[in-house]
Formats: structure tokens, C-alpha cells, sequence
């Protein structure tokens, strides 16, 4: 049987009466990479806002592990999970205080932020960066901090925005690298929101292609590639315009 | 011109022969104006957060108060807080009036909103996204906030340095709540205006010299923190 880290059922989400996400159901299987495909502002950053619990539906509800969401334990949720945003918002100080922030918030003795640290910065290949200044790093370097700042919280489920929009094929390979290193050794659940289907077919094993702010479809990411249902996603990934 | 100089050269004295009176007076508008802007802080930096993170009715009026007070007349506070303070005044039982206490409470009121409102400003300039990563990291409302506040220090410090100069140079309601009281409550600002009202402009000047001088020193150690911040 299979097994939901998220569900959704008819999400919604309007901004001054402007409908920007309508009725949409989704269904994360557990341990997989789920990408939610679409064209830039068709909605996919605010559906992983949605998600992580930045913002509060207009209407519909969100399925934890089954259960729906209450309001008294957003931060418990909130703290089971994590999103890489497409522009890494660094905070003004080392490598090292901003791959330990999420720790730091959760209390973690001291030994085991400094351990877990070394380890997510080794990891995305910034040894030796960790007395850096977040902010003088390159693109792809701020990056892979944010992607260590959130890998270090070993999170169930962990949402990327965008994550490779801003960066040359070197670091996007990087980056994708290490986003299936996290679901292989983590058996993390990685929701991604991308504007590119190539990348969405080299990561993703499930896939929801979003278009005006509904769900067009969604399934088995090899079978959407190869064998869309909606004609206007054949032509999305034959890269013709398609709004 | 001559003034001028007789005046640095007066200064230099002063300073260098640790002139007792001279140096009471400088430690005085110190502790005075430190003890101040430290409750300014305490009372501004929470406030400039609130107004400057949260949305909330009268958001916009309370900004406006804030920014307003800017341009509070010193010598309006002293009168306030005079008719607060004073024997047949609300609070007169608790003998403040032409104490360092009641001068700190003045400068307090002159600094808070200062403090406040370029605290606001600071923390809306922090950027959103900011507050987003906090929060999805994990952060509660209460560490959301005082990453903020972090993010925003060295426009913090700045709004710090505004509030000091501010009271340091003040001299309306220190002379009215405070009644310019030799080794009690003259400050630089109110020796100042004594010594001047006396005609002795070389001392007048001498002070006026060291009161900038004190403000320069304080500022630029600010600068040096803020550089460090950086």
C-alpha cells in the first residue's frame, strides 16, 4: 500500500479575490521526488508555501501522514520539513551559523550542531568554507549552503523552489546530484517546483504539471514525459510556448 | 576668532589637568545620557519590531506618532514631565524633580520613538525572504524576530547612535527637570548654556569643545562596531 507524506484536497489559495491556485489534489508518495511542473507564475512557489505552512490556504485542506492539519501543531509540522528557496536568503553571517541555524532553533547541544555541520558542509563539497561569509560566496556556493542548511535538519520532506533556475550547468549538476543523494540516504521526500522539464525528468519519479493555477495532471513521471494526456504538456515538453 | 582658540586651548587644560568639576560633568551626561538611551532601547527596539513585522489596526497611526516625535521640542517633554514631576504634580510625591532620574526619564522619552521608528524602518528592510527561511527552518515567532532583529543590527546601531545624539546635545528638558544642580544634575549641555549666560564664553566653548569631542569618541566607536558587524 502505498504511503502519503502530503495530501491534498481541493487547495486553494486567492490574493485579493485573484484565484492563483484552484482546487488542487495532490497525493506525495513517501521517499520519492515528487516535481511540480509548470511555466514561471503559474503558481508552483506558492503551492510549496502552501505545503510547508508559510501561508494559510484560502479553502481546502492538507493531509499530514493522513491527518489533517490543526492549527496547535503547525511548528511541531513546520519542523519535520523545509524549503530551499529559488534566491538563497542567506542570513548576514558565516557558512557555519547558517547551516547550524535550524539546529540552533530546536535546542541542539553544542557537539553535535559543530559534528552535523562538517558533515552537511562536506558533503555538498564546501569543506573549509564554514568561517566564510554566507554572502560573499558565489550563486551556486550560496546554494549549496541553503541546500546543506536544510539537509543538516534531516527533514522528511523537503521542498526546493526553483533551486537551479539562477545557476550554470556545473552547479546545476551539483545540485541535482545532491538533491538524489538526500532522497537515496535520507529516504527524504523532495518536492520540487521547476520551470524545466529536463530536469524535472532527471530527478522526479512522480510529477504534477500545474497550469493556470490547476493540476492539468499528474502520475508517474516517466509516463507523463513520454506519454501526456494533456496535449498542452506534449507541447511544454517539446518546448513550444504554451500561454 | 579669538575666542575660538582661547576656547580649545581651555579645553585641552581642562581635559589634561583632570579638572574634577569638568570631568563630573562629562561622566554625569554619560551616565545620564547612556542610562537613557540603554531604556530607550529596551523600550524602542521592541516597539520598531512590532509596528515593523506585524499588521495590525492603527499600524499606520502608530508609525506616524513615532515619526512625529521626531520633531518633539525638548523643552515640551521638560514641561510635561515638570507638571508630572513637580510638588503638586500627579507623580510629585516621589521627589524626582532635579534629579538625574527625571533627566533620564526625559531623555528616555526623547529617545524611545527615535529608537522605534528607525528600528521599524530597519526591520521592514530586512528582506522578506529572510523571514520565510527562519520560519521554514524552524524558527518559532519569538527566534523569527530576533533573527530579524539580527539581520537589521547594523541599521539598529545606527538608529542607537541617532537616539544618543539626540539626548547628549539636549539641553530643554535637561534644564527644566533637572535645574542645571553643580556635581547633581549639570550636564555638558546645561554648563554650556550657564556658562554662556555668565559670559564666560572660554569656558562656555572649552565644554562645547569637549561636548563634541565626547560625542565624536562615542560615535565613532559605534562606527567601529557596525564596521565589525558588517
Amino acid at each position: 500500500m502505498r504511503e502519503y507524506a502530503i495530501r491534498t484536497h481541493n487547495l486553494s489559495r486567492e490574493y485579493d479575490g485573484e484565484v492563483i491556485l484552484k482546487e488542487i489534489n495532490l497525493q506525495l508518495e513517501r521517499g520519492r521526488i515528487h516535481a511540480i511542473i509548470g511555466p514561471s507564475g503559474v503558481g508552483k512557489s506558492v503551492l510549496l508555501r502552501l505545503l510547508n505552512l508559510l501561508e494559510r490556504p484560502t479553502s481546502g485542506e492538507i493531509y499530514f501522514d493522513g491527518k489533517a492539519l490543526k492549527e496547535n501543531n503547525y511548528l511541531k509540522l513546520q519542523r519535520r520539513m523545509t524549503l530551499v528557496f529559488q534566491k538563497p536568503a542567506l542570513f548576514n553571517t558565516s557558512v557555519y551559523e547558517n547551516v547550524a541555524y535550524g539546529l540552533k532553533v530546536r535546542r541542539e547541544n553544542r557537539g553535535s550542531i559543530a559534528e552535523k555541520v562538517e558533515k552537511a558542509l562536506g558533503i555538498v563539497g564546501l569543506k573549509g568554507y564554514k568561517h566564510k561569509r554566507a554572502r560573499d560566496l558565489s550563486g551556486g556556493e550560496k546554494q549549496r549552503v541553503a541546500i546543506a542548511r536544510a539537509m543538516v535538519l534531516e527533514p522528511e520532506i523537503l521542498f526546493l523552489d526553483e533551486p537551479t533556475s539562477d545557476l550554470d550547468p556545473r552547479n546545476v549538476a551539483i545540485i541535482e546530484e545532491l538533491i538524489k543523494y538526500i532522497n537515496r540516504e535520507f529516504k527524504t521526500t523532495i518536492v520540487i517546483a521547476t520551470h524545466n522539464m529536463f530536469q524535472a525528468r532527471r530527478l522526479a519519479h512522480q510529477a504534477s504539471v500545474l497550469f493556470e493555477g490547476r493540476i492539468i495532471e499528474s502520475g508517474n513521471a516517466q509516463e507523463i514525459f513520454t506519454n501526456p494526456q494533456d496535449k498542452r504538456i506534449l507541447r511544454f515538453i517539446e518546448g513550444k510556448i504554451i500561454f | 576668532m579669538d575666542y575660538i582658540l582661547s576656547g580649545l586651548k581651555e579645553a585641552f587644560r581642562l581635559l589634561l589637568s583632570f579638572d574634577k568639576e569638568t570631568y563630573t560633568i562629562i561622566f554625569l551626561s554619560l551616565r545620564i545620557s547612556g542610562t537613557a538611551v540603554l531604556l530607550a532601547s529596551c523600550l524602542g527596539i521592541p516597539l520598531g519590531a512590532l509596528v515593523g513585522l506585524h499588521r495590525f489596526p492603527g499600524r499606520g497611526v502608530i508609525t506616524t506618532i513615532l515619526n512625529t516625535c521626531f520633531s518633539l521640542p525638548t523643552v515640551v517633554v521638560g514641561l510635561f514631565l515638570y507638571l508630572f514631576l513637580s510638588h503638586r504634580g500627579p507623580l510629585g510625591m516621589l521627589g524626582l524633580l532635579y534629579t538625574p532620574t527625571a533627566m533620564i526619564t526625559a531623555q528616555t522619552i526623547l529617545a524611545t520613538p527615535i529608537i522605534a521608528a528607525l528600528s521599524l524602518v530597519a526591520v521592514k528592510g530586512v528582506d522578506p525572504a529572510i523571514t520565510k527561511s527562519a520560519i521554514s527552518l524552524g524558527a518559532t515567532r519569538i527566534q523569527t524576530t530576533l533573527t530579524i532583529l539580527k539581520e537589521a543590527r547594523v541599521a539598529i546601531l545606527a538608529a542607537l547612535i541617532a537616539g544618543f545624539g539626540r539626548v547628549i546635545t539636549e539641553i530643554g528638558a535637561a534644564m527644566i527637570v533637572g535645574g542645571n544642580i553643580k556635581g547633581t544634575t549639570r550636564v555638558m549641555s546645561t554648563a554650556i548654556a550657564l556658562e554662556t549666560g555668565k559670559g564666560s564664553f572660554e569656558l562656555a566653548l572649552a565644554l562645547g569643545i569637549i561636548l563634541l569631542a565626547t560625542a565624536f569618541l562615542i560615535n565613532a566607536g559605534l562606527y567601529y562596531l557596525q564596521r565589525i558587524r558588517e
